[in-house]
């Protein structure tokens, strides 16, 4: 009953996500009408758009939190959710999912046993997020952006392949934001496959690959130079806008 | 379900209690507290320290379990620390039972407490066995975790979470044969009474002070067990992996 047929329903493997003709609606308003999207393997896809635009809900779709009204999410080729990619998927909500009244480390310790990750897994992580003078300060003591660290360190326990970050750049001061776009950078080297949102356009030329959503759509899923070529636009937030100003003149 | 998850949510729920030692202080000291108000009221007159006794040992551990699951459990489903942890190979059991493992040890400890002061210091009268008291307050203390875990899906704050405390347990306070024995209640609130779990709580607390045997507890414990099983699964219904 457990074996499963992974190979048979495999899908593309060179996509870490897939999202066919996805449509979700909450609390009666659809916020997403039909969307569908790739991400590749081993790249830092970032996913752009205003706030409240269907971001966070396309993520806990991929996650499998969101219950979705049709269409399939498929995460290396498994659908979104299964027993099998709980392992395997690292997710970072915009509020820190981590246990205020414990320690960075009571945190991950706690994580790392629930994930069956080796013993040794929180101290890699505390330091591949620079925690280390913080590890066993309550989390609740720890400011906003250190807070956002320690969740993210969560995410990285055991060996995620594909980690979805929901806006985690947010707030941070702009020392700490480059060095999560390195840290995302080095994962992604490792074969890890990164999506990361944010309603900051600038944060566009840091990731390899890009998807710009609008009102619950896709407007543009593309390289950051193929979309400024494509647009002749000086940078990601003029692109944006030229996309949605043309969008508008065909309607 | 997995038993290194269940015993790493025990622990982590432990740890947590353990950073809010006034939390345990008022867990282990109020019940405590309270016996000895009660037997201070009828000073000298035993025989209705001995009625009232037993009942309250059995509705502490209750009402005080319910109180503290059904807050903590709203604060891990707000914070997004609870669907984090189904993101993960968490199973819904091992998470219930995680807690009322977690809390039933809280209640040993509390049982153990409150009746070594009212059998050894305070005199209440005990026919049957001792150890028996320990265990049916246990079992309740299991019983109000798993109707706070329940309860804590309806709740949006925690406003709400402790107001729920009024609603579900009073009632089964006012029925459970406390104020008025149960066979002398209106007809209805009788039936009612009897389909109640504390009820069968306070019979077996009664059973135990009154009777040598044990048979007679070991029904009203089977019921009571199956009220703490059927609000778990009631409550895992609520836990959702995907949610709207």
């Amino acid at each position: 009953m457990m074996k499963n047929d992974v190979d048979n329903t495999q899908g593309d493997t060179r996509l870490a996500i897939e999202v066919d003709d996805l449509r979700v609606i909450r609390g009666g308003r659809v916020v997403i009408p039909g969307l569908t999207m790739t991400v590749p393997i081993g790249q830092v896809t970032g996913l752009l758009g205003p706030s409240g635009c269907g971001k966070s809900t396309l993520m806990r779709a991929i996650v499998g939190v969101q219950r979705v009204a049709s269409g399939e999410v498929r995460v290396l080729g498994r659908p979104a959710g299964s027993v099998e990619l709980r392992r395997l998927v690292g997710y970072v909500t915009q509020a820190p999912s981590v246990y205020g009244d414990l320690t960075v480390r009571e945190n991950l310790g706690f994580f790392a046993s629930v994930l069956a990750a080796p013993p040794t897994d929180p101290d890699r992580v505390i330091a591949a997020v620079d925690l280390g003078t913080h590890a066993d300060s309550r989390v609740d003591r720890l400011s906003g952006g250190q807070r956002a660290w320690a969740s993210l360190a969560v995410a990285l326990l055991g060996a995620p392949r594909v980690l979805v970050l929901d806006e985690p750049t947010v707030g941070l001061d702009p020392v700490l934001r480059r060095d999560l776009w390195r840290l995302f950078h080095e994962l992604a080297a490792d074969g890890v496959s990164v999506l990361v949102s944010s309603h900051v356009m600038d944060e566009a030329e840091r990731c390899e690959r890009l998807l710009l959503m609008r009102e619950g759509g896709m407007l543009a899923d593309e390289s950051p130079a193929a979309l400024l070529e494509r647009t002749g636009a000086a940078d990601v937030e003029s692109a944006f806008l030229s996309i949605v100003d043309q969008a508008g003149a065909a309607a | 379900m997995s038993p290194r998850i269940t015993f790493a949510i025990a622990r982590r729920v432990l740890t947590q209690l353990r950073r809010d030692p006034r939390t345990v202080v008022l867990l282990l000291v109020v019940p405590c507290g309270l016996l000895t108000l009660l037997w201070w009221m009828f000073d000298g007159e035993d025989v209705i320290f001995n009625r009232f006794g037993p009942p309250l040992l059995a509705l502490f551990p209750f009402i005080v379990m319910f109180l503290v699951t059904s807050v903590t459990t709203l604060r891990e489903r707000s914070s997004g620390t609870l669907e984090r942890l189904l993101s993960m190979p968490t199973g819904k059991a091992d998470f219930l039972v995680g807690y009322a493992l977690a809390f039933g040890s809280v209640a040993l400890a509390q049982a153990l407490l409150a009746v070594g002061l009212t059998v050894g210091l305070l005199g209440l009268d005990v026919s049957g066995p001792v150890w028996m008291l320990t265990v049916i307050a246990v079992l309740d203390a299991v019983l109000g975790t798993a109707l706070g875990l329940f309860v804590s899906a309806f709740a949006q704050t925690e406003f709400q979470a402790v107001q729920f405390m009024p609603a579900v347990v009073l009632p089964q306070m006012l029925l459970c044969g406390l104020f008025v024995t149960r066979d002398a209640l209106p007809p209805v609130l009788e039936a009612v009474s009897n389909v109640l779990p504390l009820s069968y709580a306070v019979d077996a607390m009664q059973r135990v002070t009154l009777d040598s045997g044990v048979s007679s507890e070991v029904r009203d414990l089977l019921v009571i067990a199956a009220f703490a099983v059927g609000a778990l699964a009631l409550g895992a219904a609520t836990l959702r992996r995907r949610t709207a």
